[in-house]
């Protein structure tokens, strides 16, 4: 029956290429019955062109000019027979004005990819130099979309019980020391599946892996000779593939499936996958950049211009993506939408996502119908929406990012409040205090699970240079030391830099559990930056997005050199997760609602029930009564954290436990290696129930049972 | 490329020479999907293969699919280490028994 529709037959010729009018919808080229149907959407060409090459060939075998009849609305579409679906790669001429301060910018002589499709060639391997010649260096390519995922779904494991492992494709396996067969790639990080599960993350957030050109702004470092290249890839050139370059099997054009076997690999294994995602701008640059699609197709669409056609620049890196355009609005949503249901997305982090709440003029909206539209759809009800509630253009939404009841936030009060806190200063006993509830301060309506904690991400310090480092030292990136923040909030412990010196050391490595142990404590979820489990240090860096080195690649063999590190890393997120006092959907009502005797929480100090909230403090000591585990729907063990960030040891009342319970020592940062932290269930039994010596800048968890 | 394809101790057996890709990927599934009807089993020799692209690896799942809805177990045999690797990579490999000879791949069908 299939094949008596007359529209599975072609009506016209060119060169010897069999088409006919093509469907609108979807966007994209779409593999329909005997072809291919292209459609693309420019709101002020004249006419378009569909350029088709054979895979890696220099010149295109054919250029067929969309018919006038083939234009629906704004939509140029067609449907090409009889073509090659694995070697096809094929473009765009948009024919237009070039009048730039009206915002038109149309050059037929370029080819440009287009803005749906699916795999992308011409970076297939990892920093293969390009043919810098090459006529059409971005191309659009079919992808296979029928991926066998047998009975693997989206996990939707509640927000706050997920602990997120922040992670760069490359640098989690390009170290030799990485010991593996495919290093850097989706490959590479399904061997390390047992060490994620080791190490007791259940989310790994993977930083962008939308195609982008590593080559983008590549130039030399000054210092040494090393090339330095574009390797974080927060610059998208096409939101719907996955980079080539991270997949062990690139170059046979097979990265959709690596990704896919990846994804469905980790679901098995308990492990969310979340997406970071820069919406915010392209790779494209200002006015001075590279057509390589948008600006080509559709430049007044695709971009936020200023009247005099330039381009605003509020993500700090030469454009801005024009979101809240209605045409641009459906395609981030198509993009998700494809990325959640072709790929089991569980979660998206938005890059600057304070620019998807600004209009079109760049002025910030009140009700952003883009956040809604994510907020309410259909396809994406069950995928977490994280935004990083921030821009480069000044507006900071941290605790006001438009929510719709849906989304969560990266918490900068949260990592800038506890980097402070340890690193010794004062009158921040309260802010503390809110932070580790989930900033109800912040988030009052919408509960601990808008709040993500953490103390270090991909940007700025890691863990343990934050207190080896006071300054940034960002020279190897070849812009004087003037790139990356300068407000680290950091401490280095009495030395800059590495040291032999025990005690400093010492210090340090007490400092990074401190900062895990409160991130492991507090209400919201937790996140960690790859390699702080074990100590990686980027050398004082805090900027390191062009360096495709070891100041980025996971060294594994910190694991032994820092076994420490990684062994408390280990037990206190096992302790999290079984603990359910610690991962409240709710805020915590300050009362006993339950009848134990104790309130939810409560706050201590040197002095039981009385909390030190003066300016001069750096002690807070706080209860969670384990009956009112998950709003008193679970009886979990009573928890009792004592903080002293002083330089001197203090002793902290305990609380007095009612019912023959007893304080069990769980973790104390002061301790050296081995009696810091313990196994649960085996923790020793504390001696004096009434009092407990707590170290200088130490931390210490008593489990009550 | 090159198909042949005979019977041995009652297993569809399929030998392929030369790369399967798009261009001869409906060549060899058009010669499998015969080849295979009416078999519960099947041995697909790939040592003569140099190449399999996303086409070729496609028409491999095809066939398992359609033999695992007979119950059945698709056996490859003599598969390059690379091919092996790329299969590995993108999950293909986890549809398949994978074996070094003929012999090898009729003794694991037997032993069910």
């Amino acid at each position: 029956m299939a094949d008596i529709r007359i529209d599975y037959y072609p009506t016209h010729e060119h060169e010897g290429i069999k088409f006919r009018r093509g469907r609108p919808l979807p966007f994209g080229a779409t593999m329909v019955p005997n072809g291919v149907n292209f459609s693309v959407y420019s709101s002020a060409a004249i006419s378009c062109t569909l350029v088709l090459f054979e895979r890696g060939e220099a010149q295109p075998y054919a250029e067929i000019p969309f018919p006038d009849e083939f234009r629906i609305g704004d939509v140029f579409c067609m449907t090409v027979f009889d073509l090659d679906y694995e070697r096809l790669e094929y473009g765009y001429r948009m024919d237009g004005p070039f009048i730039p301060e009206q915002g038109y910018r149309f050059d037929k002589n370029i080819i440009l990819s287009d803005p749906y499709s699916k795999v992308l060639g011409g970076r297939d391997t990892w920093r293969a130099e390009p043919n810098w010649d090459n006529i059409y260096p971005y191309r659009s390519r079919l992808a296979f979309e029928d991926f066998d995922w047998e009975n693997d779904h989206p996990l939707e494991t509640p927000i706050e019980d997920l602990s997120i492992y922040e992670m760069h494709v490359r640098g989690f396996t390009s170290h030799p020391s990485a010991d593996i067969k495919n290093g850097g790639t989706f490959s590479g990080i399904r061997s390390k599946i047992p060490y994620l599960k080791s190490l007791g993350i259940n989310c790994i957030e993977l930083m962008p892996i939308y195609e982008f050109d590593e080559w983008e702004n590549s130039r030399v470092n000054p210092e040494n000779g090393e090339m330095l290249v574009n390797y974080w890839g927060y610059s998208t050139v096409n939101f719907f593939s996955p980079k080539a370059g991270y997949a062990a099997t690139g170059k046979f054009g097979m990265q959709v499936d690596e990704l896919k076997t990846l994804i469905k690999e980790l679901h098995k294994h308990g492990i969310e996958v979340f997406l970071d995602v820069v919406f915010n701008h392209t790779a494209e640059g200002d006015h001075r950049g590279h057509t390589i699609s948008f600006r080509g197709i559709d430049n007044k669409t695709y971009y936020m211009l200023t009247p005099e056609g330039y381009y605003f620049n509020f993500s700090g890196t030469g454009n801005t993506l024009n979101c809240n355009h209605p045409v641009v609005r459906n395609m981030v949503l198509d993009c998700l939408r494809y990325w959640a249901s072709e790929y089991h997305i569980d979660g998206f982090r938005f890059d600057l996502a304070a620019i998807l709440g600004r209009a079109q003029d760049g002025s910030p909206l009140s009700n952003p119908p883009l956040l809604e539209s994510l907020a309410y759809d259909p396809v994406l009800a069950k995928c977490k929406l994280v935004a990083e509630a921030w821009d480069a253009g000044g507006l900071y939404q941290v605790g006001s990012f438009p929510a719709y009841g849906r989304w969560a936030e990266w918490n900068g009060k949260y990592r800038d409040a506890v980097r402070r806190f340890l690193k010794g200063d004062t009158g921040l006993v309260g802010e503390i205090s809110q932070r580790i509830q989930g900033s109800p301060d912040l988030y009052s309506s919408r509960g601990p699970t808008a709040s993500i904690n953490f103390v270090a991400c991909h940007d700025g310090f890691t863990l343990h240079d934050m207190f080896a480092y006071n300054d940034k030292h960002n020279e190897a990136n070849g812009e004087n030391n003037n790139d990356g923040a300068n407000d680290n909030n950091s401490w280095n412990s009495g030395w800059e830099g590495p040291t032999d010196d025990a005690a400093i050391n010492f210090l340090r490595h007490k400092q990074i559990k401190n900062a895990l142990t409160i991130l492991m404590v507090s209400q919201g979820t937790p996140m960690i930056l790859m390699g702080d489990e074990m100590g990686h240090t980027q050398r004082g860096n805090n900027n390191t997005y062009c360096q495709d080195t070891e100041w980025n690649w996971l060294n594994w063999d910190l694991l032994n050199s820092n076994a420490d590190l990684f062994r408390y890393a280990q037990l206190i997120l096992r302790f999290r997760r079984a603990h359910p006092v610690l991962r409240s959907a709710t805020h915590f009502r300050h009362y006993d609602y339950v009848g134990s005797g104790l309130p939810d929480i409560s706050f201590h100090g040197t002095h039981a029930w009385r909390p030190d909230w003066s300016e001069s403090s750096r002690t807070l000591g706080f209860m969670l009564c384990g009956n009112h585990a998950k709003g008193g729907t679970i009886t979990d063990d009573t928890i009792y954290v004592a903080m002293n960030m002083y330089w001197e040891p203090l002793h902290f009342e305990l609380p007095v436990l009612e019912g023959g319970a007893k304080w069990h020592v769980f973790a104390n940062t002061d301790m050296s290696n081995s009696q810091d932290i313990h196994a649960i269930g085996e923790e020793p039994i504390l001696e004096d129930q009434s009092s407990f010596f707590v170290g200088s800048r130490s931390v210490v968890v008593l489990v009550a049972k | 490329m090159k198909i042949a394809e005979n019977i041995v101790e009652s297993i569809a057996v399929i030998e392929v020479e030369g790369n399967i890709d798009s261009k001869t990927a409906p060549e060899f599934e058009k010669a499998a999907i015969n080849a295979i009807k009416g078999q519960g089993q099947v041995i697909i020799d790939l040592s003569k293969v140099e190449f399999l692209s996303s086409a070729g690896l496609r028409v491999l799942l095809m066939i398992y699919r359609q033999i695992k809805a007979q119950n059945g177990k698709v056996v490859l045999v003599g598969v390059s280490e690379e091919i092996q690797d790329v299969m590995s990579n993108t999950g293909f490999i986890n549809f398949f028994i994978i074996v070094a000879t003929i012999e090898e791949g009729i003794e694991s069908l037997k032993q069910g």
